[in-house]
């Protein structure tokens, strides 16, 4: 519909609208989060949803304990391989249509804590990731608006055709395989499905020059 | 409160332990009692039931590597070359190291004194790795005794209940040992350099595929 | 709460008397749970409605900080001690900074050791603020309590940004002395938040304290005796709800804690409604202490200009470092073999050996008592695991 048309129909009182928009300012205007602490960023997710920051503003101040009633899930802090399982477990757990923020460094890429041996390198190597916050921690701004970035990219997504949302495309997997314990390792150390190793251009890395083959 | 008291009111009491005073080379002063595994158990006891002052507080267990190492010094000692008496540096090499070490810092809450450091030492690192828990005299060390045995693999005797405190059961080494290999999950970096860059190197012939 | 099936409880005994009493119910609560203050699990053996077993699992959040600062410089280790217990960042910076002043004979300028106390005690309050109202949220008290004590956090989070920067990680000390001086008008502004702290106190207090539901659920519940907590190595707050005066501010006298004139709260009974007033009061005493900072607050350098904070390398040899923290005994013992980087680094966690007699803290008592038995011990995940 034409959006001049559209503006005019509602300067009389006339509300004119698809029901992709209805249905997606619905599912923007109400993400419930996942209540989940991981480490550090979960003080700054917890400091977001009070009165200062008042994430209720943007319709989600309903952190839920239980991942079937979450529609979002803020990975807050360092994801480490003993945790990593529970943690895909618990994606898996939650019914689609369901989004991830990664929060912070570690759970980008593991951060600081990057060198250790039992620290995951972000949590994107076995689930899919929507919005990445860096900071260590972010602060809850930057929660606030990685929470109106993924209200936007909501809002943008079609109902049909390629790209839809994995809950209207049954192609799409919406479980992911969680790893197992190894003797040193998880067992897989990633999900080929969502991850693989990025190539790094070995010639030009030692001059300091990133880039990719 | 002085160690050399304490030596001497634990030799007193408890006949046949073998005790030594390790000097510590640093401003805090702080010296430590290395005690012998076998008496160890005795010895703490005695710390915490007999001793003036009574050390009712274990704050702090620490478990230690020591990897053998080769330390060599100098020392400079008078030879005859050709006929001539001269001042040689000559190379000793002599190897420490080689155990595994547990450290508890003792405190009397009564007294308020301390630390009174107490170490023990493993026979070597591989095998013979067993000192006396002290988890019934302090149960502070319960945990901490279990967090030595996973990162480093020390066998404590008697703890009530030695099992994995970080890692995942079914992990198979000890990682806090010095010579822990990390598992090889390579790690794209847009600078690589070093230890990174070497690694990426390594996997490259995976990634050639993608190329 | 979570029932996993691949839980690691051992299989428990089924005798003869079993099938009177029911099927006991093995539990996981953990390491998703909202209670849990992070990712803690414990697996939980009831029998109806009671704790027969309790077994903590740690390690969720084992971060390797032990190991990665065996590879750091001593500076570079700071920053790492903020995210141990990401709470009170700048009392492990405290920590730390006392460790390594031991090791190397390091002496601190007098208004180093002002702003140490000033920044200390700020967080001392804010940590307990925090906890407070976390333990009200435990109890079901959902929401207000939690509102309240995070306003309070807030006023001491600006002041610690306009100091160091940053909210939560303020990585503010050095060893010799404090990384930066005070901006302009932030000792008014500090003045400000501590005179108006016992007001929010208060308020608390009178909504609180002697809340019929709040000693109904907290008073008898997880007692700790003098000679358990003693021996379990409790420190901080939890020996002090339990009777046991020693408060290390008292007992070691580090910085210039014996300059002030403050009084150390002690707790009669040691149960959940100890620990909890225990804190309160202790944040008084905290004010007081802020006060007297803050009136003689003197002139001076921040660092000690003999110390060498890059390229720094002690003398071999050991120190074992301790201070109050806002949750007890925390401590540091470095091993240097005078390369620059620490031999051994090891980060003695008050909160993990409170957690020493949990099991016999939840014996015998409802599965929601649990709850706040461990938010009354105030714990944190990052400093339980480092």
């Amino acid at each position: 519909m034409d959006e001049q048309l559209k503006s005019e129909l509602r300067r009389q009182g006339v509300v004119a609208t698809s029901l992709q928009e209805l249905y997606n300012w619905g599912r923007k205007s109400s993400v419930w989060p996942l209540n989940f602490g991981l480490a550090c960023c979960a003080i700054e997710m917890i400091a977001a949803t009070m009165a200062r920051y008042d994430l209720a503003r943007f319709g989600a101040e309903v952190f839920r304990p239980s991942p079937r009633q979450a529609d979002l899930m803020i990975v807050a802090g360092t994801v480490t391989k003993k945790m990593a399982p529970q943690v895909v477990r618990l994606y898996n757990q939650m019914p689609e249509p369901k989004y991830v923020i990664s929060m912070g460094a570690c759970a980008i890429s593991g951060g600081p804590f990057k060198q250790g041996y039992n620290v995951l390198k972000g949590i994107d190597r076995y689930i899919p990731v929507d919005v990445y916050i860096p900071g260590c921690p972010p602060r809850p701004e930057a929660l606030i608006d990685a929470f109106m970035m993924l209200q936007r990219k909501i809002d943008a997504q079609y109902l049909t055709g390629p790209g839809r949302p994995r809950h209207l495309d049954a192609e799409t997997p919406s479980e992911f395989v969680v790893p197992e314990f190894g003797p040193h390792d998880l067992v897989p150390t990633s999900n080929s499905e969502v991850w693989s190793v990025p190539l790094v251009n070995i010639s030009n890395a030692g001059k300091n020059e990133p880039g990719r083959d | 409160m002085n160690l050399e008291e304490i030596k001497s009111q634990i030799e007193a009491n408890v006949p046949g332990c073998r005790l030594e005073i390790i000097p510590n080379g640093s401003p805090s002063g702080q010296h430590s009692l290395l005690v012998d595994v076998e008496h160890g158990f005795t010895v703490a006891s005695f710390l915490r039931d007999g001793a003036t002052p009574r050390f009712d507080f274990c704050s702090n267990v620490t478990g230690i590597d020591w990897p053998v190492k080769e330390v060599s010094t100098k020392t400079k000692v008078k030879k005859i070359v050709d006929g001539v008496e001269k001042e040689v540096d000559e190379v000793v090499k002599s190897q420490t190291g080689g155990y595994l070490e547990v450290v508890y810092h003792l405190y009397s809450i009564e007294q308020r004194e301390g630390p009174v450091v107490l170490r023990m030492r493993t026979e070597d690192r591989a095998e013979r790795v067993h000192v006396p828990s002290l988890t019934p005299i302090w149960r502070s060390a319960e945990f901490q005794e279990r967090e030595a045995y996973d990162l480093f693999g020390i066998l404590f005797d008697g703890h009530p209940d030695l099992r994995r405190l970080l890692m995942w059961e079914g992990f198979v080494d000890h990682p806090m040992r010095r010579d822990y290999v990390d598992p090889d999950d390579y790690e794209y970096e847009p600078t690589a350099h070093d230890d990174v860059l070497k690694r990426a190197q390594a996997h490259r012939p995976a990634q050639e595929g993608g190329l | 709460m979570n029932i996993l099936t691949d839980t690691s409880v051992d299989s428990i005994s089924t005798d003869e008397t079993d099938h009177l009493t029911g099927d006991l119910l093995e539990i996981s609560m953990g390491p998703q749970h909202p209670s849990t203050h992070g990712v803690f699990r414990m697996n939980v053996t009831l029998d109806g409605e009671q704790v027969v077993k309790l077994k903590p699992v740690f390690g969720y959040l084992h971060r390797n900080h032990e190991k990665i600062a065996e590879t750091e410089s001593y500076l570079g280790c700071m920053p790492y001690t903020d995210r141990l217990d990401y709470i009170c960042s700048i009392t492990n910076n405290w920590a730390y900074a006392l460790a390594v002043e031991t090791l190397a004979g390091i002496k601190v300028p007098e208004r180093a050791e002002y702003l140490r106390v000033i920044t200390g005690e700020l967080t001392r309050l804010q940590n307990h603020a925090g906890l407070i109202g976390f333990l009200m949220q435990d109890m079901g008290a959902s929401g207000t309590p939690l509102m309240y004590a995070f306003r309070e956090r807030e006023k001491i989070l600006d002041l610690f940004e306009a100091l160091t920067g940053a909210r939560m990680m303020c990585n503010y000390m050095r060893f010799g002395g404090c990384r930066c001086d005070l901006p302009a008008g932030w000792l008014d502004g500090a003045k400000k938040v501590v005179e108006g702290f016992p007001k929010f106190l208060d308020e608390f207090e009178s909504l609180l304290k002697t809340n019929e539901i709040l000693m109904a659920r907290t008073q008898g519940v997880g007692i700790v005796t003098k000679a358990q907590a003693i021996n379990a190595g409790l420190s901080g707050p939890m020996a002090r709800a339990s009777g046991v005066d020693y408060d290390l501010r008292k007992v070691d006298k580090y910085g210039i804690y014996e300059r002030f004139n403050f009084r150390v709260p002690l707790g009669e009974v040691g149960d959940v409604y100890d620990r909890y007033m225990l804190r309160v009061l202790e944040m008084r005493e905290s004010v007081e202490i802020l006060k007297q900072a803050i009136r003689d607050l003197p002139e001076g350098p921040i660092m000690d200009p003999g110390t060498k904070i890059r390229g720094f390398r002690p003398k071999a040899g050991e120190a074992y470092g301790r201070i109050e923290g806002p949750k007890g005994e925390l401590g540091f013992y470095l091993i240097s073999d005078g390369s620059p980087n620490p031999y051994r680094y090891r980060v003695r966690p008050p909160t993990l050996i409170n957690l020493t007699l949990l099991e016999d803290m939840c014996l015998g008592h409802n599965v929601a008592d649990i709850v706040i038995i461990l938010g009354s011990i105030d714990i944190v995940l990052g400093e339980v695991d480092r």
